[in-house]
């Protein structure tokens, strides 16, 4: 789960961490009285939304007094923000940020992530601040300090100190640094973080060091802990309608560009029906896990959702009948084409458990659908039925 | 022979009193496998099918010499519960349960450190050996005794795989599915090493996905080790940047992780890559004949 910037500094903040004053404003009106209360001086306006690059296609502007703040905040606010990660389309800014301008001297990277290949928690930080650190990796790696925390400890206080010296800061603010690393691991570890971002983190002309920009992803395992906070933290205008919708009745559905939908039981055996769609020839219009009860139910909200996607022209319903038998599944697919009008051509293979049985079931159904005998057979198929 | 369980394997079954954990004991037990002990904190004494319940992992050890444990214990209690079947001594974990916090199996990989136990998951369907033990909620009737070894991070994918080895008569020596978190105990790199010394496993299917860096490894350690021919099969191959592709590890984060990079190091390693999952069954027949 993905927070917005404001969320994040005030989740850190409460965590001893430093980060400028500023506002969250939901009407660009209130941009005026918000840097009106920051002193009148120069502001930074900053669209809110979930994903980067957000200063380079023109949602982040520095202003002089209220005037301007208000004048850009009008411009921002309701713009479609286009950035690489955005897509072509964009996203509507519908939150800003207005925030006290900073005395910049200089910009760092720092982040928290779990590392997969040592199974642990890790520190990054680097002195190329600003830019991503994935370009870093990539084109200058020896600029990645990494610091590994253990599980049971935690960061220890040396540990945060190492990187703070070998950022090369002024050794006025090692403690202050140091300090900052320790709340930033605190807030991390304490609210099942799966990603904390400071880029960049900053010192200023005044001798400070602050969190200039915060980017915070949850752990959705770790909802149950967080029932109090989390649930209000989520923006989900910033979500794909249809993918709320799927979430509600346990459906794993993520919107693709193709126009072949398809309904799969189990993540991997989606993932690879996608994959075998693409290679037939076709493209995937969604990936959806049915998960392991596929019942009449199940199966028509989940064709409900496939068909509500306008681009779907043809369905797919991969399912391998483990513990759940076929001949079920198969009634509950001809339960849920009386429940929901399935307007395109359906290709359905069952396998596994009853597997004989649910081909019959379905053949003698009378409904029009198309029988996949295997993998590729029934992606074919269905590929076939668009042209 | 085969790798991690076979028909003496004494297993336990943590939160055997849930809904979950009673229905796959049954199929377990129905499928030949020697269940020996169920744990549920606070149902010591009852017994489930004549099947006797514990209040600890430890009283369970002691009483039965159960030496592996499955778990069915819901997310919040699961990392838990493999901490208490460690330090239980049991030599084998094998957690079902989907949706433990990252943090949560961090804490769990530190403990198990010091111990001498091999946990297999979690966010997985477990392990079968034919004909001698399931301990995992794979449909048993689909596998044939036999001596392809396969690891997979994947439950139905998985199952899709064995389907294509029995249709050709080829049988499976072990099936292991490790699991789709980003935190798991075993990784292809642990089992690849037991396959490749396991007499009885004449060749390896892995069943990769996008996010991480596990197969990689894996290319690696074939490269470096295997004598016996793999065949690999990434999924995801069509999975967008940046989503999580149902299971919590399957994610494509910073551009890493893809399944095409994934491919590569498998192809470079001298693995058999297939990029059609229907293809996964005649890859095995080509390297076992070549």
């Amino acid at each position: 789960m993905k927070i917005h910037e404001y969320q994040a500094k005030a989740l850190l903040r409460d965590y001893g961490v430093e980060v400028p004053r500023g506002f969250a404003i939901f009407n660009a009106e209130e941009a005026k009285k918000a840097a009106e209360d920051l002193g009148g001086g120069t502001v930074v306006v900053k669209a809110q939304i979930h994903a980067g690059g957000r200063g380079k296609g023109g949602g982040v502007k520095v202003v002089n007094g209220p005037d301007e703040a208000d004048e850009t905040a009008r411009q921002i606010m309701g713009m479609q923000l286009v950035t690489h990660q955005t897509g072509p389309e964009g996203k509507e800014v519908k939150r800003l940020l207005v925030e006290e301008g900073m005395d910049i001297l200089k910009e760092y990277y720092f982040g928290i992530v779990i590392d997969r290949a040592t199974n642990c928690p890790v520190l990054m930080a680097s002195t190329e601040g600003g830019m991503e650190i994935e370009k870093v990796a990539a084109e200058t790696p020896e600029k990645i300090i990494k610091e590994y925390v253990h599980p049971a400890l935690g960061l220890r206080p040396f540990q945060a100190a190492k990187v703070a010296y070998k950022l090369g800061l002024d050794p006025k603010l090692v403690r202050q640094a140091s300090r900052m690393f320790m709340n930033l691991y605190k807030a991390f570890e304490a609210n099942d973080c799966s990603l904390m971002e400071i880029n960049p983190l900053v010192s200023t002309g005044d001798g400070r060091i602050l969190a200039l920009d915060a980017k915070i992803n949850f752990d959705d395992n770790a909802l149950y802990r967080h029932k109090d906070s989390w649930p209000e933290l989520r923006d989900l205008s910033e979500e794909e309608p249809l993918e709320i919708e799927a979430s509600k009745f346990g459906l794993n559905y993520i919107k693709l560009d193709g126009n072949v939908g398809c309904m799969v039981n189990g993540a991997g055996l989606a993932m690879a029906t996608m994959d075998i769609i693409k290679l037939s020839g076709g493209e995937p219009a969604n990936f959806l896990d049915v998960g392991g009860g596929a019942n009449a139910e199940g199966v028509a909200n989940a064709f409900r959702i496939i068909l509500s996607d306008p681009n779907v022209k043809a369905v797919l319903i991969n399912i391998f009948g483990g513990i759940v038998r076929c001949d079920r599944i198969a009634n509950g697919i001809i339960e849920a084409t009386k429940l929901v009008d399935v307007n395109v051509p359906l290709v359905v293979r069952l396998e596994g458990t009853n597997a004989e049985e649910a081909s019959k079931i379905l053949e003698d159904s009378g409904i029009d659908m198309i029988v996949g005998r295997g993998l590729a057979d029934a992606a074919q198929k269905v590929v076939a039925a668009i042209q | 022979m085969s790798i991690l369980v076979n028909k003496d394997s004494k297993i336990l079954v943590q939160g055997i009193t849930g809904q979950e954990g009673m229905f796959h004991t049954r199929q377990c037990v129905a499928y030949g496998t020697q269940v020996v002990a169920g744990v549920t904190p606070g149902k010591g004494g009852q017994d489930m099918d004549g099947i006797p319940v514990f209040n600890t992992v430890e009283d369970a050890v002691l009483t039965t010499g159960a030496n592996v444990s499955l778990i069915f214990v819901p997310p919040p209690f699961a990392a838990d519960a493999i901490m208490e079947a460690a330090d239980a001594g049991v030599d084998l974990v094998v957690c079902i349960t989907e949706g433990i916090p990252t943090i949560d199996m961090v804490k769990v990989k530190a403990f198990l450190e010091d111990t001498d136990t091999r946990l297999i998951g979690p966010n997985c369907p477990g392990i079968i050996t034919p004909d001698e033990a399931k301990v995992g909620i794979m449909p048993g009737f689909i596998h044939l005794k036999g001596k392809v070894g396969l690891i997979s991070r994947s439950g139905t994918l998985t199952y899709e795989a064995v389907k294509q080895l029995t249709e050709r008569g080829l049988g499976q020596s072990t099936c292991i599915g490790i699991g789709g978190d980003p935190i798991i105990g075993s990784q292809f790199i642990d089992l690849l090493a037991l396959f490749q010394d396991d007499p009885d496993t004449e060749a390896v299917v892995m069943i990769g996905e996008i996010g991480g860096t596990a197969e990689e490894e894996a290319a690696e350690f074939v490269s470096n080790y295997m004598t016996k021919p793999v065949v690999g099969f990434i999924a995801g191959q069509t999975a967008p940047p940046g989503r999580r592709m149902g299971h919590a590890g399957a994610i494509i984060a910073g551009g890493k992780g893809t399944a095409a990079e994934k491919m590569a190091a498998l192809s470079a390693a001298g693995i058999e890559v297939v990029k059609s999952p229907a293809d996964i069954g005649e890859a095995v027949v080509k390297v076992l004949n070549p």
